[in-house]
């Protein structure tokens, strides 16, 4: 199941891990059983909603609800084990080694707050910076996301500015400690059709420029194929398949063939798109 | 940006004038609707007939409704609410010597339950389900639903007649009694600008048993409030990216998610804040604190109409001036309401 040539050491290392959500009504098992590694490339994990890939990302940064039970054989990130990380560890982690960009900037930008301040407040999370230095940072930054007027940003609400300027906030902020990780949780998903191409770029450049390793999560396959080096297809809470992105097209398992089936085509008229069949083998239990 | 902040500020400071248009044309309809002549209210019930015809036609009476109610207008710009019947000064005279008692133990009721609210809501949010959490909610059940006259009472019985550590009913000692000359009217800072501390400590002293259980009335709403506002603000996103950032839980939970919960939580401390100045029946009435709770009754209960009209435009003035203060600290606070 693991992809080809990893690199000896893996930046990030999973294996086995499962997470679970009791209620009052029954435990809910959102990830069972996922194993994956990251190098210094770009993965990207697709899936439906619900299929467990959100809360994979979130639980590589432990950014779980305090309800959620996490085990894994393996969850590391560098020599840092994330299951037994103490708290004030996982902090410097979160931001300064991995940075999380979320899908809606209009509800994952703080609405009180100034953008400037937001960013300045993640510098200052994990550099020593004095205020003026954070503010000059924080300007530099909104420009390198490509922002035309940076101080008309800096010190503009969250409400006041449009999706595709807010996720460039967003990303300016989580870039800021500069991490060798970036979880970029459908990053787009939430942004018009038009503004998606240019924070996909924008993303991309920066992960080049600054050597990190990307975890693209979204349920858009051509978009995850063209982007990434490699893809994990989860299903049901568990990775169906993982292949290196141009070999997509020759997915061998069943639900690959399916969603990539499904898929209108602008080439080629079809009358009906067909839908997916769920074979409940797909989540036999695996060692 | 400036000149629209500006204008909206116009627009909520045009819309105070109506709203006391508004509340002047109610008490009015109030005074005309209740089944209290106010002519046999100045004269008594055996007037001769002249006397009361008389007295109509100078309280104006005779006139129709609209020149009525243009006198009324009149007289309370001018500040002129009529006599009261019961104490025979002024409703203004009588209105400045019982709100200064009132605002005093509001004020400090308020700050308690603000300060002592928030936390507990904070804390039983952060800890959601621990039994910190339990217990703020079984206190704050205690304060929803103790009556007021059982622990004021019960507050008199053990810290008063048992302890003896705090004075019974009144806002002052007897040696103290009329000794600070009043300025404001309100006893504890007219004691500090007289520099006598004795009177200063004593006015304390005696405010501590009616401010502390209005406040923990107060609290009680407070802290469920903070607590269901936390509680929301904690599971949103922007909370979720600040954890992202590696901030400080301490950060997160004031800097943050605290922020956000500012302008309904300002709604419902000056809401509460109001409700205190419009002065407290019960606890007034056991403490024997001459506020404006007790002059409303007591003026209500002796169908003495100017009085009670008098001390009803003041509460909705009160309410009036929070509400404007309120709007302005949204402004303050949240820049999606500028």
């Amino acid at each position: 199941m693991s992809g080809p040539s990893l690199e000896s050491e893996p930046l990030v290392a999973v294996r086995n891990l499962h997470v679970e959500f009791p209620s009052a009504t029954g435990v809910t098992h959102a990830v069972r059983g996922v194993s994956f590694a990251i190098g210094r490339e770009k993965l990207g994990i697709v899936g439906e909603s619900g299929s467990g890939k959100s809360v994979t990302g979130r639980a590589l940064m432990r950014l779980l609800p305090g309800s959620a039970r996490m085990r894994a054989d393996v969850l590391r990130f560098g020599t840092t084990d994330i299951l037994q990380a103490g708290e004030r560890e996982m902090r410097a982690l979160r931001g300064g080694r991995i940075g999380l960009v979320l899908q809606d900037p209009k509800y994952s930008l703080n609405p009180v707050m100034t953008a400037g301040a937001q960013i300045a407040e993640a510098l200052r999370a994990h550099k020593r910076l004095g205020r003026r230095e954070a503010r000059d940072a924080a300007l530099a930054l909104l420009e390198s996301v490509r922002i035309r007027d940076p101080r008309r940003v800096h010190d503009a609400y969250p409400h006041e500015l449009s999706g595709g300027m807010g996720q460039r906030v967003m990303i300016a902020m989580m870039l800021a400690p500069d991490p060798e990780l970036l979880i970029a949780d459908e990053p787009t998903s939430a942004l018009d059709a038009s503004v998606q191409a240019e924070i996909l770029s924008l993303i991309e450049e920066q992960v080049d420029r600054r050597g990190m390793a990307l975890m693209l999560i979204s349920h858009d396959l051509p978009l995850v194929a063209r982007f990434c080096d490699r893809v994990a297809v989860m299903y049901a809470g568990q990775v169906m398949e993982e292949l290196p992105a141009a070999d997509l097209h020759q997915a061998r398992h069943a639900y690959t063939r399916g969603l990539l089936e499904c898929l209108p085509s602008l080439s080629e008229r079809r009358d009906r798109l067909p839908t997916l069949k769920r074979d409940p083998a797909w989540l036999a239990p695996r060692a | 940006m400036l000149l629209a902040r500006l204008k909206s500020l116009a627009a909520t400071a045009a819309s105070i004038p109506i709203t006391l248009l508004g509340l002047a044309v109610v008490t009015f309809f109030i005074g005309r609707v209740v089944p209290i002549d106010p002519v046999l209210a100045v004269v008594g019930d055996r007037a001769p007939a002249d006397v009361v015809a008389r007295a109509r036609i100078e309280l104006g009476l005779d006139q129709p409704l609209y020149a009525q109610f243009w006198r009324y207008l009149t007289d309370i710009l001018s500040g002129n609410l009529g006599r009261s019947v019961m104490t025979s000064n002024t409703v203004w005279e009588d209105i400045a010597r019982y709100f200064p008692a009132t605002f005093e133990l509001a004020t400090l009721a308020i700050l308690i339950a603000a300060l002592l609210g928030i936390g507990l809501g904070v804390l039983a949010a952060t800890r959601q389900g621990s039994w910190v959490d339990q217990a703020v909610r079984v206190f704050c059940l205690a304060g929803h639903s103790l009556p007021v006259f059982v622990l004021a009472l019960v507050s008199l019985l053990v810290f008063y007649a048992w302890l003896g550590w705090l004075p019974g009913p009144g806002r002052q000692g007897i040696v103290f009694q009329d000794m600070v000359e009043p300025v404001t009217g309100i006893l504890t800072l007219d004691a500090l600008l007289a520099g006598d501390w004795p009177a200063f400590w004593d006015a304390v002293l005696h405010l501590i048993q009616p401010a502390g259980i209005l406040a923990f009335f107060s609290l009680a709403y407070i802290a469920r409030m903070t607590r269901a506002f936390m509680l929301a603000e904690l599971r949103s996103e922007y909370v979720t990216t600040a954890r992202a950032k590696g901030l400080s839980s301490m950060r997160i939970v004031w800097r943050h998610a605290f922020r956000n919960t500012a302008v309904p939580l300002v709604t419902v401390i000056f809401l509460t804040y109001a409700g205190l100045l419009e002065g407290a029946v019960l606890t007034e009435t056991i403490f024997g604190w001459p506020g404006l709770g007790q002059y409303l009754t007591v003026s209500l209960l002796n169908a003495d109409m100017n009085a009670v009209l008098g001390a009803t435009l003041v509460v909705g003035l009160i309410y009036v001036v929070l509400n404007l203060m309120a709007d302005l600290l949204y402004r303050l606070m949240d820049p999606r309401t500028r």
